[in-house]
């Protein structure tokens, strides 16, 4: 049984870059609280995979999950995603915006400017379109969620990830004005910002051990974070139990915040 | 990851207090609570209260899994806050989350004006009490390396207000009072956050939206043009106190209907 609070029932969603790690964690999760759950990445297989995985073990009801591959950089990709989404299910109600680029390492003072560029663009203009492209549908039901995955590098200072922490910030700032010119149509716009979570995109974080131990001592609950960490917070935003929720970033960090320098 | 989906949002055989809990935010975490199947303590300042609404969430959970009962506590006691917990143990062995939600604000008006004992009476409900509760219930919680401590704040506690300056400090406070218990606690896998709800429609807040003039314009304030009921904010706490907060701590959730992201009026 679904609780009350958290179905989704009769639901349709969206999450770009839902084939592997948190995108793919909150496709599962949404479509097992009911959902209709869109799987989105570059790769078409990829999606046609996670989409038959999902229908297979994840679905309760008449939830489904079906694959539209969507590279988010490119416009026109993201308006096949949302059309094909209505042609299918003829409505939106959740749009996830987790796909997010890195493309570089190092001193935001020495950075390319091609590489800002394409962290800029896929990281904040493509939600901006996304959002401006499910933003009709939703205020015509009056009601949608939009969740955009954050990071708490968008939070504090790098030396490493600098523009990705713009980037990460920028999405904190879109939530909060998706609010103001959102909210009257009873749309929700929040962030939800992780700490290391253990995904392919952070490998390089998580495998070096130096870098590991220091996560593991920095966070005060001692280990880094899990998809499924993630996805519930997801699932709690885009059901009845987010109603009243908007404009937020919600830190999602095994309680690194709230700790800062305990160990520096 | 999970071979069997894991159930998000379940409490089967959880143990749970909720302070203040006969009427409007606390009621409605103590009633989704039960409902996902925990056992949970319903207090108050009044028994008869605590009984009568701990009957009625039994009633209502209909024979699945879930229970609730009275235990009276006036948070302002110490022996009281004692009790509570230890009833509580004796009932069902432990202490799974606490959620602090009782509290008070004695005094509207200026600062300047707050007589001493309703500034002390204000700080004792409102933070003391909470350190009290949290210091009885950690010791369990330690041992089995598992808790949930949620407090119920306020965006009163985020910014400044015109009369209700020491209530809101103390709800400064407790946004302050998880990050420390996160930073002391939480490698044993106590988890603590708030939730800082706007104006949600309670009895406590009846004065700020029984008058429709003036509920009319304080929704219009709000970009989501309304506000709070207690079951949204209620639902927030509940999921936090689940598998799906399981990686969320010292943080401050606030449930506003968008109140602190912007103001539908342009400012420069
Ligand atoms: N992992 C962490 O520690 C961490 C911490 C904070 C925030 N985040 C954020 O969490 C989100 C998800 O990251 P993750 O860690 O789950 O990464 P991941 O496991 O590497 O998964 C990334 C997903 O996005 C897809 N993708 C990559 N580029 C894309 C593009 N241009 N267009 C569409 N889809 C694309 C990938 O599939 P294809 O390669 O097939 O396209 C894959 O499905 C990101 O926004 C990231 O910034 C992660
Ligand atoms: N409503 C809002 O707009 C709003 C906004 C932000 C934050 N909050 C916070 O939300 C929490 C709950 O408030 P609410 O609006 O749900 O209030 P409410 O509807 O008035 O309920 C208050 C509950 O607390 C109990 N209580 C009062 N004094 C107590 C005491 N000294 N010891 C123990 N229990 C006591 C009441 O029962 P008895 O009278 O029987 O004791 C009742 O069960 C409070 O922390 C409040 O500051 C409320």
């Amino acid at each position: 049984m679904i609780p009350r609070m958290y179905d989704l029932s009769g639901k349709v969603a969206i999450v770009t870059g839902s084939t592997k790690g948190i995108g793919r964690s909150i496709a599962e999760q949404l479509a097992h609280h009911g959902a209709r759950v869109v799987v989105s990445s570059r790769k078409a297989d990829a999606c046609d995979a996670v989409a038959a995985e999902i229908n297979a073990k994840w679905v309760r009801g008449p939830a489904e999950a079906i694959a539209v591959p969507c590279h988010i950089g490119h416009k026109d990709q993201c308006r096949h995603l949302v059309d094909r989404t209505l042609a299918k299910w003829g409505q939106v109600d959740i749009l996830v915006c987790n796909a997010a680029v890195n493309p570089y390492m190092g001193s935001l003072m020495e950075m390319p400017d091609e590489a800002f560029d394409k962290i800029m663009s896929v990281n904040v203009r493509s939600n901006i379109w996304l959002a401006s492209m499910v933003g009709p549908h939703m205020k015509a039901q009056r009601d949608g969620t939009i969740i955009v995955i954050s990071s708490t590098g968008g939070l504090r200072g790098s030396a490493v990830l600098g523009a990705y922490g713009l980037s990460k910030a920028a999405d904190m700032h879109l939530v909060r004005n998706l609010t103001v010119e959102y909210g009257p149509y009873n749309i929700r716009s929040n962030c939800i910002a992780p700490a290391l979570v253990r995904t392919d995109f952070a490998r390089a974080l998580w495998e070096d051990p130096q870098r590991y131990e220091t996560a593991i001592r920095s966070y005060p609950l001692g280990r880094i974070g899990e998809p499924e960490d993630i996805s519930g917070i997801a699932v709690m935003l885009a059901s009845k139990a987010g109603a009243w929720i908007t404009g937020q970033t919600l830190v999602v960090d095994g309680g690194a915040m709230a700790a800062i320098g305990r160990y520096a | 990851m999970a071979e069997t989906p894991e159930e998000m949002f379940d409490l089967g055989g959880k143990v749970a207090i909720v302070t203040g809990s006969t009427k409007g935010i606390g009621r409605a975490i103590a009633e989704q609570m039960a409902a996902l199947g925990a056992r949970v303590v319903v207090s108050s300042r009044k028994a008869d209260a605590c009984d009568q609404v701990a009957a009625e969430i039994n009633a209502a959970l209909d024979g699945s899994a879930g229970e609730a009962v009275g235990i009276p506590c006036h948070i302002l006691h110490r022996e009281q806050c004692e009790a509570l917990v230890q009833r509580t143990v004796d009932r069902w062995g432990r202490v799974d989350i606490l959620v602090c939600n009782a509290a008070l604000n004695p005094f509207l008006g200026s600062l300047r004006d707050i007589p001493d004992e309703a500034f002390d009476k204000t700080i004792d409900a409102n933070i003391k009490s909470n350190v009290w509760l949290t210091n009885l219930v950690i010791p369990g919680m330690i041992e089995r390396r598992d808790g949930v401590i949620l407090i119920i704040g306020s965006t009163g506690g985020l910014r400044g207000t015109e009369n209700l300056g020491t209530y809101a400090m103390t709800k400064a406070a407790d946004m302050q009072l998880v990050r420390n218990l996160t930073v002391e606690w939480g490698r044993y896998n106590i988890r603590a956050n708030c939730i800082a709800p706007s104006l949600v429609k309670t009895d406590m807040a009846k004065a700020l939206w029984s008058d429709p003039r003036r509920l009319d314009i304080v929704n219009r304030s709000y970009p989501l043009q309304r506000i709070g009921e207690p079951d949204e904010v209620a639902a927030i706490a509940v999921a936090l106190a689940s598998r799906a907060g399981q990686w969320m701590t010292g943080q401050t959730i606030v449930v506003d209907g968008g109140m602190m992201a912007g103001s539908l009026v342009s400012e420069a």
